[in-house]
């Protein structure tokens, strides 16, 4: 049996410094020091690499002489996903997932060019993530109510979470309260500036390790389900919530939902199991999208949830903790997803510092969003299950 | 040229827009022509658009292109106030559109005031060129 013996798990994580503009950086230069920074953090060097997955990987295993090596493919957290199932089907015992950004994005006169897809049926129409964003968030506040004060609170409370991180880029900004989200400018109705991921330049890196055969200094970190729903490419088609695929079970609007069933049916949990939701915030809509898209709450009240103060650190459900692509950091297309990972992995090794999220066992992680097309999910203990 | 508070216009200046291709091409021919073109399946009947090789539904590759009454009501809406890039002038509207005969197509509304956006709101196609004289299906209020 290839499988026999073979445990995957997460042994080993790291973030570069984060910041608006890392000047002096290069991404080949961050993506070298992430990957020895989490190889170091797993007891590891670069002599036992066997496997890798980046965005430019085959230039990296040529570059770094890791051949003959397994290579991944996907992205975001899901690379984490994939990353396992190659240890346990006897692909490889120790796997690098890695990604950064620097200098591909200083003209700031416009929106990132990641946000803004060529496409000839949504080009024309000065559409970029935030009005794709906007598209599925407006339609939620018409059909459910889903206030303008809601949105304010989840972006004031994750941006408190970056303010009081030393690490963020927006660290000791805050606090901020629900109308300092609506006094910054508006961008694309309903979202303000607030509301918005910033974009900034950094890097990350994990390492999942067959843990059967290598024993990491810190306690490695288990993947217990994960899942993935895709209804299409990102920002080509309109972003609607009922769009339906033919199984004609969840819509667009609820993407993430098969996802997230998949993933707590393999983990053999339940929704009040989990202990911290570190879920992915391109825009303050998203969060109360993805706790009924989750199954956190009921369907169409996500906002009264948020108003309960169910999201903060002390609360039942405490989302985003470093402060997410709002205010920790937003560097590119990658790394930014896979920081929702690395920060479940340090809630539940206790390495938050001041936004520890007391006894947490459990982290759901999250990727993507509506306005997207897609949402991935993955679900971290401290042990296996 | 000023524009009303709040008022709602077409784009002036020349925006972003890929070439079209064989697949696209009858589409932009048919907004130069004052049409608005959708593709019909003869097999079942679906209404496909943005242009498909092959039905969304039954897989067929036998789709007509049919001419759109251009009337439908404002699925959702935003109105973007910090432009994508600077070509674009604001405040502009980005919508999604119910069309009636069963799609939904992404415009811009135009000469409505930002107050008058709502979902469910009846609007009607209006092609207007934009700089480098590509003709873009806007949507208005229906009369």
């Amino acid at each position: 049996m290839p499988t026999k013996g073979r445990t995957a798990a997460i042994a080993g994580v790291y973030n570069t410094k984060q910041g608006r503009r890392l000047e002096g950086e290069t991404t080949r230069r961050l993506i070298v020091e992430a990957i020895r920074g989490a190889l170091d953090d797993a007891g590891l060097s670069l002599g036992d690499v066997d496997g890798i997955t980046s965005e430019n990987t085959a230039s990296l295993i040529y570059d770094l002489r890791l051949g003959p090596v397994w290579q991944g493919s996907t992205f975001g957290v899901g690379m984490i996903t994939e990353a396992v199932a190659a240890i346990e089907f006897g692909l490889a015992n120790v796997v690098v997932l890695v990604a950064a950004q620097a200098q591909a994005y200083r003209d700031h006169a416009a929106t990132a060019p990641w946000t803004r897809p060529e496409n000839e049926f949504v080009a024309p129409w000065g559409m970029f993530t935030a009005a794709e964003f906007a598209l599925i968030a407006r339609r939620h506040m018409e059909v459910y109510g889903t206030t303008r004060e809601q949105l304010s609170l989840v972006a004031a409370t994750i941006r408190n979470n970056g303010s009081a991180n030393p690490e963020a880029v927006y660290a000791d900004r805050g606090p901020f309260t629900p109308d300092d989200i609506t006094a910054s400018r508006m961008i694309a109705d309903p979202f303000h500036l607030l509301d918005c991921a910033t974009t900034s330049e950094g890097g990350c890196a994990l390492v999942v390790a067959n843990v059967e055969l290598l024993d990491p200094p810190c306690r490695p970190v288990h993947v217990l389900g994960s899942g993935a729903d895709f209804f299409g490419p990102s920002y080509q088609h309109p972003p609607a919530w009922d769009l339906m695929g033919r199984r004609g079970d969840h819509p667009n609007g609820l993407v993430g939902r098969h996802a997230a069933d998949m993933a707590f049916a393999h983990a053999g949990i339940d929704r009040d199991d989990v202990d911290v939701l570190e879920l992915y915030d391109p825009f303050s809509f998203e969060i109360i999208r993805q706790l009924e898209a989750f199954r956190f709450c009921p369907d169409g009240e996500g906002g009264p949830f948020v108003e309960d103060g169910h999201i903060a650190i002390t609360g039942s459900h405490p989302v985003t903790t470093d402060g997410g692509t709002m205010s920790f950091s937003h560097a590119g297309t990658n790394p930014q997803m896979m920081q929702r990972a690395i920060r479940g992995v340090q809630q539940l090794r206790g390495d938050a510092g001041a936004l520890q999220v007391p006894n947490a066992r459990i982290a759901l992680c999250s990727n993507g969003g509506a306005g997207a097309l897609f949402t991935t999910v993955l679900l971290l203990g401290d042990e296996p299950r | 040229m000023t524009t009303e508070l709040g008022q709602l216009t077409a784009q002036r200046a020349a925006v972003p827009h890929a070439a079209p291709g064989p697949l696209t091409a009858p589409f932009w021919q048919g907004c130069a022509d004052g049409q608005l073109l959708f593709q019909r399946c003869e097999s079942c009947a679906t209404a496909n658009f943005p242009p498909a090789e092959h039905c969304r539904q039954c897989l067929s590759t036998a789709l007509e292109w049919e001419r759109s009454a251009g009337n439908g009501i404002v699925y959702s809406w935003t109105v973007v106030h910090r432009a994508a890039t600077p070509v674009f002038e604001t405040p502009y509207a980005p919508a999604i559109i119910d069309m009636a005969e069963g799609y939904q197509i992404l415009t811009n509304v135009i000469d409505t005031d930002i107050a008058q956006l709502r979902v469910g709101l009846a609007v009607t196609v209006d092609f207007r060129a934009v700089g480098n004289e590509l003709w873009l299906p806007y949507f208005r209020p229906s009369p």
